[in-house]
């Protein structure tokens, strides 16, 4: 007899033995009971949606596409992009023009960072919060992400990119639009670090803002566009050899996985090239290949929460890996546990409340142990952090380019 | 008719619980007759709910049996219309592949029109952009109105609107005898399987609609019926593959159908004559399942790397004509025999032959004679008069105009009950919770199913809601639903022999196909049993 060598089924439906495990590990589930949870919403649903859109949730859309379903999963199902497939199939719902502001984030960043001044303060006012909580239905709770006055692209251009030229390897950077429009900092750190450890940076042919947040908030079609134009500049710098370092681990989740899945945009020009910066630099240190010196001085009590797509990426390991090697510093893995905020999701007025509520084991955890920082690898956590634990949140890569002695590193990686 | 009946008296008593038996007893009581039903086990067992639940358009018979096609597509119009929430409108494709001659569809396409099916050639690539599923190499496409049907609801709409008119219906209850007096059929002896109880129940007449069961019953009475056991193998795919009917445009073979229903789609059929011994205990062999499969990419190549739930088989009940040894050849037409003129016995009628599309004409037909026997003047309602729960719309329409915002599982109850869904309660957190999660099949449903459709067992409720028909098979719900039945019928026990046999009953359809996922189901429902609930399903 011939049995079936294999079976295939989009994002591996097929694959779920009902095990209920994802929904045991959905942060969403406990905290909000509108949402049917990842294996009805995922797998089961499938089959319905198969036979009749109309069996389509609306409710799907409190999905935070965390994937921590994913994770869970023992038999390689893909639920949470089931979910998000089958909103961009079947929803019907139009984003709101509240939704159109949170997910254009390059298109808001160009448009605000000229004014930046005016524009943190107004967004920073009371009043501002008031009338967008009322208006708009972005909870008041929220503090838009500052603008800064300088983008990172800028500053690149006139400050760093001529002394890029100084060194043999490089790297691409794919800045996003965190550290362009509110958060040069983070850019430069990465700069200063790769420049210590002995590669040049180059910033990719313009690139453009992954589209997460487009796809988070129904806008499919933009992020397509997004994603066709960014897989050129990536597929363009992966081709002359370059890997494609990130400092955010959204982003790089996005165009790493999501293209593919859910916008079933091919990446495979560049997909293997793109990593995440503390990967790149751990497996430098691992092989030998650069050398860290670390300041005597610096001391620090740090805690890390592994972001909910880090974790999906499975490279949470090196960020914490390279922390741990800071000797002056005190640290602690976070337990794994979701944030709550999910990029946009979290600044929606209906969402406020259940945000706070799957973050709030995080936020007591960080509160018991009382770092002086804590490091993660996503802004939209960073966000949630600050607001709700009132503790500074910082980049790994910026505390490690802050624990370095960057001169003396400098010295040991001057790659022939 | 008369008033005066004792308890154990009937105008018409009809042998058999599927679909024709189901119809059968509906015509009957529309015309005001007092019907007995009576059915060895439960509604649907047999050839009713053992085939591809395809709503023919008749197209697959038109060039080989134009009588045949002719009645399918005139009921399949009347189902459209009296049975909506049993009938899923998906359309047909009858394609030609480059094995086939493509002078065969010119020849099907003129039989059809004849029959006055609609068929309408069209475009390999559209046909392609309209069922992506099909396979891409096909040279030609006839668009046709197949459809599916669900030969579940369909019977239990049937016995329930039977019921609804004054109808007894008694299931798990076994006809051991006729009672004769001279040549004239007064009644039956039976026994209740479940009990052991006998009793007798008498009636002018006597219909025999027991598909292939229908030899020995007419034999019983003194009738001889040459049938002609034909078994069909079919598989289970665990989604929706397509969502249009898929047939080869050639002359009716093995494994040239595939039909979406509800949440699966189904691959048939083989034909092998079997003795009668076999009919009661139906096995797929690996032979047919191999058939299957690679007929079934033939329409579909997905279908070689899709999942497969179960494996089963049904026995036609074909009334043999000519020698033909695989049944291919014999006419799916309706046979209805007055055995007073046929064999000289009096107050017997047999219906059988037909198929399930033709099972209102069938029973039609069958209530004609009996109606004739009775002195009976009354004209047949059923082709206009709605089954219970098919009085609305679409699955859509219906839900809508019961809850203003219908949750999953109550879409998913529009669908299986259509307007008798309004009947079924969400109202507490109990009540609105799911039995079954693959299917979306609530406490509530399985609580009015209970009450309502004759559940006794797990078998009976998975006919009546789908409980344990998902990818699972059983393995979160059985437990759940063995838990309301124990509680509905006071006895835990019974529940937990029920729960032993129904898991034993769903493996035995993974069985023949048990491999890669289906294989390591089976196996983390027999831990989560064994291991985790301290059962034995074995035992």
């Amino acid at each position: 007899m011939k049995m079936q060598e294999y079976t295939l089924s989009a994002h591996n439906f097929e694959e779920c033995m009902k095990c209920t495990v994802c929904t045991a590990y959905c942060p969403v589930v406990p905290a909000n009971p509108h949402y049917p949870g990842p294996k009805q919403a995922g797998p089961d649903g499938e089959r319905l949606r198969l036979k009749d859109p109309y069996f389509f949730d609306e409710m799907l859309k409190y999905c935070l596409n965390c994937k921590r379903c994913e994770v869970a999963c023992p038999s390689g199902v893909n639920v949470a992009d089931i979910i998000q497939s089958a909103r961009i199939r079947y929803s019907k719902s139009k984003p709101k023009l509240r939704d159109r502001i949170l997910a254009s984030t390059d298109f808001m960043g160009t448009a605000a960072r000229p004014f930046a001044p005016l524009v943190n303060a107004v967004t920073g006012l009371g009043i501002t919060k008031s009338v967008l909580d009322a208006t708009m239905a972005i909870d008041r709770h929220r503090t838009f992400p500052k603008y800064a006055g300088k983008s990172f692209e800028g500053w690149f251009k006139r400050n760093a990119a001529a002394s890029q030229e100084q060194f043999k390897e490089k790297v691409a950077y794919f800045h996003g639009c965190y550290v362009n429009y509110n958060y040069p900092q983070l850019g430069k750190d990465l700069v200063a670090l790769m420049n210590a450890l002995g590669f040049g940076v180059e910033l990719l042919d313009k690139e453009k803002c992954c589209g997460v947040a487009m796809i988070a908030n129904g806008m499919y079609d933009g992020a397509r566009k997004h994603a066709a134009h960014n897989e050129k500049v990536l597929g363009k710098a992966a081709s002359s050899g370059r890997k494609i370092l990130t400092t955010s681990t959204t982003c790089t989740f996005t165009m790493r996985d999501e293209y593919r899945e859910l916008l079933d945009v091919d990446n495979s020009s560049y997909r293997d090239n793109l990593l995440i910066a503390t990967k790149f630099i751990y497996e430098k240190v691992n092989s030998g290949e650069v050398k860290l010196v670390f300041r005597k001085d610096y001391k620090a009590k740090i805690a890390y929460h592994t972001p909910c797509h880090m974790e999906k990426l499975g490279w949470g390991v090196f960020s914490t890996g390279l922390l741990k090697m800071i000797p002056g510093a005190e640290f602690t893995i976070l337990d794994s546990n979701c944030c709550g905020i999910a990029g946009t999701y979290g600044f929606k007025k209906e969402n406020y409340a259940v945000s706070q509520e799957i973050g709030k084991p995080l936020f007591d955890q960080i509160a018991r142990i009382a770092p002086e920082v804590v490091a993660c690898d996503c802004e939209t956590c960073k966000w949630q952090i600050e607001m709700s634990t009132g503790l500074p949140v910082k980049n790994p890569v910026s505390i490690l380019a802050e624990a370095l002695d960057l001169e003396a590193t400098a010295k040991l990686n001057q790659h022939e | 008719m008369a008033n005066n009946y004792k308890d154990n008296e009937f105008d018409v008593i009809i042998v058999g619980g599927g679909i024709t038996g189901a119809g059968t007893a509906r015509d009957c009581a529309m015309r005001g007759l007092k019907v007995l039903l009576i059915e060895r086990h439960d509604i649907a067992t047999g050839a009713t709910g053992r085939n591809h639940g395809l709503l023919h358009s008749g197209a697959r018979y038109a060039v080989t049996d134009k009588e045949s096609a002719t009645e399918c597509i005139e009921e399949n119009m009347i189902l459209r219309r009296i049975a909506r929430h049993c009938v899923d409108e998906t359309e047909g494709f009858f394609i030609t592949l480059p094995e086939d001659d493509l002078d065969y569809q010119k020849k099907f396409v003129e039989s059809c029109l004849a029959a006055g099916i609609s068929a309408e050639v069209i475009d390999p690539k559209d046909a392609i952009r309209m069922e992506p599923s099909v396979n891409p190499d096909l040279i030609g496409a006839v668009k046709v109105p197949d459809g599916s049907v669900d030969p579940f609801r369909l019977c239990a709409a049937n016995m329930l609107d039977a019921k609804l008119h004054g109808a007894k219906i008694l299931v798990y209850t076994e006809v051991t005898s006729f009672i004769k007096e001279g040549d004239t059929v007064r009644g039956v002896k039976v026994v209740d399987t479940k009990t052991g109880q006998e009793a007798e129940y008498y009636a002018p007449v006597t219909v025999n609609a027991a598909g292939i069961w229908g030899h020995g019953i007419a034999a019983m009475a003194g009738a001889n019926i040459g049938m002609f056991p034909a078994k069909g193998a079919l598989l289970i795919f665990a989604h929706r593959v397509n969502s249009i009917v898929i047939n080869r445009c050639r002359k009716p073979a093995n494994a040239d159908i595939l039909v979406p229903g509800d949440t699966v789609c189904v691959i048939g059929t083989t034909s092998t004559k079997v003795p009668f011994e076999e009919c009661d205990n139906m096995h797929v062999t690996p032979d047919e399942v191999d058939l299957l499969l690679t007929e079934g990419a033939k329409l579909a190549p997905s279908l070689a790397s899709t999942r497969i739930l179960r494996a089963y088989a049904g026995v036609r009940p074909l009334v043999s004509a000519d020698n033909d040894p695989s049944g291919r050849n014999i006419s799916r037409g309706i046979v209805c025999l007055d055995h007073e003129t046929r064999d000289g016995i009096k107050g017997f009628v047999s219906i059988t032959g037909g198929k399930l599309m033709t099972y209102r004409l069938m029973a039609e037909q069958a209530t004609d004679v009996v109606c004739r026997k009775l002195g009976i003047d009354r004209s047949c309602e059923t082709a206009v008069i709605p089954l219970p729960g098919s009085e609305g719309g679409k699955t859509e329409e219906v839900s809508k105009k019961i809850w203003a915002a219908p949750t999953t599982a109550q879409k998913a109850s529009a669908g299986r009950a259509g307007t008798r869904a309004r009947g079924i309660s969400f109202d507490n957190s109990v009540d609105a919770a799911l039995v079954c999660e693959c299917e979306e099949v609530s406490v509530g449903e399985v609580k009015s199913a209970i009450e309502n459709l004759e559940v006794h067992n797990l078998v009976d409720l998975r006919r009546r809601t789908r409980v344990g028909m998902g990818t699972c098979q059983g393995e979160l719900c059985a437990c759940r639903a063995a838990g309301l039945l124990g509680k509905a019928h006071g006895c835990t026990e019974r529940a937990e022999k029920d729960l032993r046999s129904f898991m034993n009953e769903r493996w035995k359809g993974m069985y023949p196909i048990a491999w890669g996922n289906t294989l390591r189901e089976a196996d983390y429902t027999q831990w989560v049993y064994n291991q985790v609930l301290g059962f034995n399903v074995e035992e």
